[in-house]
This record gives C-alpha cells, structure tokens and sequence, in this order.
C-alpha cells in the first residue's frame, strides 16, 4: 500500500486562543490500521518523499489547549475524536475501557448511570482521554484527587517503530521502569498516539455537588482561605478571582467549594433521578465579536457581576454545569475576543512563595492588560510524570486578548515564575521560550532522554515541540 | 515557529547589510532572544553586520548571497533551512541608482531591473515553497511607494518595484490557504545610506520608526502597510488625478 492514499485534508488548525496558526495534513479516521499505515509512512520517509511526511505525525484531539501543543506545522496531524468507542464500562470495578478520541463529555455521560464519575475534569468537558492524558489535566479536585495520569490504570500507545504498547503506571512488559507511561502522561502527544486507556473512575451516588460558596474582600483574604486548614473539607475548590480593581478589592474572589453529593443530601425532586446528566446543548456564539471588545470596561462591569452573583451560600446542591463548567453553556466562548485572538497565562508557584506571588498579582493588574477569566487555585502533591504542570503551590489562570505590549510583559513574568520556583503549563502556553521552559521542569532531561529512547528519529513533533526544542 | 505575540525564532536576512533590514531584526531581537540568517556579499559591511547583531544576543549565521546570481538562489535558501526551519524572511536588499542614468544607460537599468525584480521573484519562488511546505512563515518583502504609482522622477526603479510589489503581494494571496503569510511594505524615503545624497521629501523617517511599525504589521499578521501611513490616502488620490494634472506635479 502506498502513503499516498492517506485520506488527509490541508487544514490550517489554531490552539483554543486562535493564535499562531499552522496548515497541516490532517487524518480524520476511526481506524487505527489507518493511523499506524500514517505513522509508518512518516517513520520510513527519505528525502523523495512528499514534504507532509518528513515533518513528523502528531495526535489531535478536540483543541481545547489554548496554544501549539496540537498543531504539527506541514507535518500530519491525526484528528483522534472519530476514535471515540466506549469498550466497557464495569461497574464492579469502577474502570472504564475507552479509546484516545473518547470526550469527558461522552464519557461523563455513559458512565454515570453506571453510579461512575469521571475522577478529574479539568475547565471543560469538551476534551478527549488522549488529550487528557497528553496535558496531565487538572480539575478543581486536584488537591484531593491529583492529576489525570494518576487515574490511568493502563493506555495502550502506538509508537514510532510501529508497536503498540502497553504501559502501566508501575511498569509492564513491554516498559518495566514505567518510564514510557510517566513520560507519557503530560508527554504532550511526543511520544507516540495513546489509542486506548482504562481508567480508574470515582464511584457517586449522585450526578450533583453540595457547594460552600464564600466571597472575600482581598487577595489576602483569599490566601488566608486557602491556608486556614477548610480545603481539606472538600474534595473540590477553585475560586474566581478580581484581577481588574485596584488594591484593595484587588484579589477579591467568589470561593466556589463541594464534594459529591449523595443520595440523601438531595432534595426530593432530584433524588428521584439522581445520576441524571442535565447538561443542556450548547449554544454556540457566532464569529462577530470585534478585536478590542475585550476590555477594561466591559471586563470591569463583567466581573462585578460575577462577584455579585457568586455571594455566600451553604450546602448548595448544584449541577455539574454551575459548580464547575458554566462556560460550558456557551461553545466556542472563545470568539468573543475576535479575531486576533487571545492567551491564556497559566503558572503555578510554591506554597512558601506568598509575598512573591501577591507581587505578581499586583503586577498584572497594574499592567494595563486586563483578564476576566481568573482562576484561583491551590495545588496539592503533583505526580511522577516529568511533564506534568501541576506541583503544591498557588496556580492562578489569566486570560489576556493578544495586544501591543504583552509579550514584553509576560516576558517579566516567566522570569519571575521562573525565579520564585514556579512553572508554566504546557496546555496554555503559547508564547514563552525553550530555555525559559526548560529550567521550569527540573526534571526535563529525563523525558528528553526518554522520548529519544523511544522515538530515536523525531516521527513524532509538534509546534509547541520545535518552539520549545523537546524533540 | 512563530509563536502567539508573533515573535519568530529564525529569521532569513535576504539583502544582509540592508539599514531596514537590520533594523527590523534589531526591533524583533529588542523583544527576545533570535536566531538570525545572514545573506550578503561579503564585504566589510556584513561583517561589521554580523557583529552588530551578536552584540546585541543574537545568534548569527551567514551565508553568500548575491541578488544576481540567480542560479545559486535555491542552494543559498537550502542552506537556511539546513540550519532551522525559516519563520520570518526579509527580502530587504534592492538598489536605488541614479535615475536620470538609469532610463539613458542600459546597464544601470539591467543591472537595476534584475537586482529589484528578477532577484526579488527568485528568491520569493524559492522561499514560498519551502514554507508552503512548512506550513507557515512569514516574507516581509521591502517594496516602495515609488513601485505604487510609477512617475517619471525614477521610473526605472518605480517600473521594478511596481513589478516586486505584484509579485510580493499576490504571492501572498497564492500562499494564504496553505498557511504563509506576505506583509508587503510601502515606505516613503526613509534615511538609509541607498539615500545618502538624495534631496529629502516629505515623510522622510529614520529606518528605526520603519522598523517598528513593520514589526507590529507583521504580529497582526497584515499584508499591507505604507509608512508612514499617511502615504495610503496620499497615494489613493494621486491614482485618481487625470493625468493631465499628475504629470505637471513636482513629484
């Protein structure tokens, strides 16, 4: 058979934030014959072969990652949502068995009358296992639950030779010191296409949580919160944070904090169809926001609402949709910052890092750029994978629409991030440099030497790969 | 790659000892750490190039480059890529002459013609499949106000740029669906040593001011900017005088 019946598409494809984009040859199939043929193609290219198979294969999933990460620029991308079959779902054992393109979505929604929950969901449901297992994905229960990987009983990987894999978290055959699968986890689709996975799911009475909202007035108040010893109350917590008021409403945060509900917490109307998903459909927002509509104004009107809103509360029984994915209800929410795009700064710093942290706060909001979406989050124990973003520390997400004088700005910032210990997230990154990136994960060298090991000839590469020179 | 503010990582100096050129490079390096592809003659001025760009952290290679020796092109745009995947190209050389000479002289006008044009599409050729095949990349090719309206003060050079500005931004319209991008720039004079010598019109900048707006053209991934801007309506209504009246303006 020849490579060049490959069914691919020329298709100019973009992170979430709609910056920096790239055409590549994309692979839309549920076939995984079809995809190992296309990682063989680029694994046995030479120099006459056609351009798009010497410039490396990469996996996609829904492109929920805000910069490069699932973009291969003239190379092949592998669109993996048509790989999307649920093969079990054993109730007994709370795992589920599940191909790479499967989304949280899905999967959320078959496995809960099952009494299953899926065990971290990170901002959105709309990403895939494959994708979740690529970024290492967080949740707002990290500091009780850990990251994605943590919930990977097994995956099996296609690699460069043309093997499929399988790995485990404590090692198997075919990777005794598990470092295939570590380096896996977070491994940002470079060490070959994850095409199933089983998965250790939490088990729940309910589909629903019983939330503690609490507003506070500062960003010192929100650290004091955080650190009086009430998270380990909950399984879940994030907060919304003001990053717009000046001192001393800056920091101001609507505290947003549950756990499962069960049975009995239920009000009689629900508890009639406890596991029901009452997610509604999206409605999407069309293409017409203009650049420039993100700003100040609008953002300062928007976050007073928010926080007007939020309030304090008790024992709250909410959907899945209000305590944790109310953006869910818009899809394509990204349009609303036109066409030049936005981006998402995410960083994590050590718990110990307190006043250094509260510096970068006041620095962002006397910068000029302003960000609506602010999350707010205290990491708990991060995971082996040597890729994986999150570490004990305060994790704070900002969105900033892309104009004049923001790369210099971030800039500063990753130095400071850098400087106080802290690190950036491979899922929202979009601009920041390898040598910056490099010293943020300590452990760095040793996914280098793993992915070379495995994928000695670069089969598999992706922007964010040669921006951040981990080929 | 280019990342989501714009900045490139490798940039391919085409014309290496060109003032706007170099200035360009300096405005993107003023932001971040660069690689930089050099490609002149060699000559005292691309060495004293060379270093001016390593002293200010750039990361430099070099290359022969002569915007005549047409049949060397492809090998000089292979040896870019053997160093790093383009993200940016500049296609900044180009001469001026004497323009009284050049419609009377034969050779100046040649030489003039296949410097600013003929080099000017092979080089773009080359560069437009390498990153058709990439996927993405940016040419900011140097054209001229004088290439927008050709008039009878430099015709020769306005006839070759008029040529390079067609070729340069219908090569980006030609690129657009498989991902590269064209931002062809229309400068007035700007204070360069190509104009050492010449009387100053109005508009004149310094290639420092160009810089910087090209720079900010290119991270909003424009196609096409006059500097300074003001050249845009000035230009609009040149086009639309009855010639009669254009040929008695002093231009």
């Amino acid at each position: 058979m020849t490579t060049l019946d490959l069914p691919t598409t020329t298709q100019r494809l973009t992170g979430w934030g709609r910056t920096a984009a790239t055409t590549a040859q994309v692979l839309s199939t549920p076939d995984v014959e079809t995809i190992a043929r296309a990682v063989a193609a680029v694994a046995g290219h030479n120099a006459d072969s056609p351009s798009h198979l010497r410039r490396g294969i990469l996996a996609r999933g829904l492109g929920r990652s805000y910069g490069d990460v699932a973009q291969n620029a003239g190379g092949i991308v592998v669109d993996m949502t048509p790989l999307n079959t649920i093969h079990a779902i054993d109730a007994a054992t709370a795992t589920v068995d599940v191909d790479a393109g499967v989304s949280l979505d899905q999967l959320i929604r078959a496995a809960l009358p099952h009494g299953l929950w899926v065990p971290v969901l990170p901002g959105t449901r709309q990403v895939t296992v494959g994708g979740a297992i690529g970024a290492d994905v967080h949740g707002k229960n990290h500091h009780s639950a850990g990251s994605f990987g943590n919930h990977v009983a097994s995956l099996e990987l296609l690699v460069a030779d043309g093997r499929v894999l399988h790995l485990t978290p404590e090692g198997s055959v075919d990777d005794p010191d598990a470092s295939l699968f570590w380096a896996t986890v977070g491994g940002v689709g470079l060490t070959g296409i994850v095409l199933r996975a089983t998965l250790r799911m939490t088990r729940t009475e309910t589909a629903y949580f019983v939330a503690d909202g609490i507003t506070t007035r500062s960003l010192d108040e929100t650290i004091a919160v955080h650190s009086d010893g009430s998270e380990a109350n909950y399984d879940y917590s994030s907060a919304w944070f003001d990053a717009i008021s000046a001192p001393p409403k800056l920091g101001r945060a609507a505290l947003s904090r549950g756990n499962l509900a069960r049975l009995d917490q239920l009000p009689p109307k629900l508890a009639a169809d406890p596991l029901a998903f009452g997610a509604k459909p999206f409605f999407e927002l069309p293409d017409v926001f203009p650049n420039g509509l993100a700003n100040k104004l609008s953002f300062s009107a928007l976050g007073a609402l928010w926080y007007a809103k939020s309030g304090a509360y008790t024992g709250k029984v909410q959907s899945l949709t209000g305590f944790y994915h109310p953006l869910d209800l818009f899809g394509e929410w990204n349009r609303a910052y036109g066409s030049r795009g936005f981006l998402q700064y995410q960083f994590v710093v050590p718990p110990a890092a307190v006043a250094e942290f509260k510096r970068i706060i006041a620095d962002i909001q006397a910068s000029g750029h302003y960000s609506f979406l602010n999350v707010f989050k205290l990491f708990g124990e991060g995971n082996r994978a040597p890729l994986s973003y999150p570490m004990p520390g305060w994790n704070v997400c900002v969105d900033f629409p892309i104009k004049a004088g923001l790369e210099e700005f971030l800039t500063g910032l990753d130095a400071r991030v850098l400087e106080f210990g802290g690190r950036l997230y491979t899922a929202k990154d979009s601009r920041t440099t390898a040598a910056t990136f490099h010293a943020m994960y300590p452990a760095i060298d040793s996914w280098i030497a793993t992915r070379r090991r495995v994928d000695p000839h670069q089969v598999f590469a992706s922007d964010l790969a040669r921006r951040l020179e981990l080929l | 790659m280019i990342d989501a503010t714009g900045n490139p990582q490798t940039i391919l100096l085409l014309g290496g000892t060109s003032d706007i050129g170099l200035a360009i490079v300096r405005e993107y390096l003023a932001k971040q750490t660069l690689r930089v592809i050099v490609a002149a003659r060699p000559s005292p001025r691309r060495d004293e190039a060379t270093a001016g760009l390593r002293s200010i952290g750039a990361t430099v290679d070099v290359l022969d480059f002569d915007a005549t020796a047409f049949d060397s092109h492809p090998g000089v745009i292979d040896a870019a890529w053997a160093i790093a995947d383009v993200d940016l190209a500049i296609v900044a050389f180009g001469l001026l002459g004497d323009a009284e000479q050049a419609w009377q002289d034969h050779a100046a006008a040649v030489a003039l013609a296949q410097v600013n044009y003929t080099g000017g599409v092979s080089v773009g050729v080359l560069l437009g499949q390498r990153m058709k095949e990439q996927g993405y990349g940016q040419i900011i090719a140097l054209s001229s106000v004088a290439g927008e309206i050709v008039r009878r003060s430099n015709f020769v050079y306005g006839s070759t740029k008029a040529g390079f500005d067609g070729f340069y931004r219908l090569l980006g319209e030609a690129l657009e669906p498989f991902g590269p991008k064209v931002l062809v720039v229309r400068p007035g004079q700007v204070r360069t040593k190509m104009l050492d010598g010449v009387k100053e019109g109005p508009g004149a900048i310094a290639p420092e001011v160009l810089a910087r707006t090209v720079v900010d053209a290119a991270r909003d991934g424009r196609t096409l900017i006059w500097a300074p801007a003001f050249f845009r309506p000035m230009m609009w209504v040149l086009k639309h005088l009855p010639a009669p009246i254009f040929r008695r303006l002093p231009i």
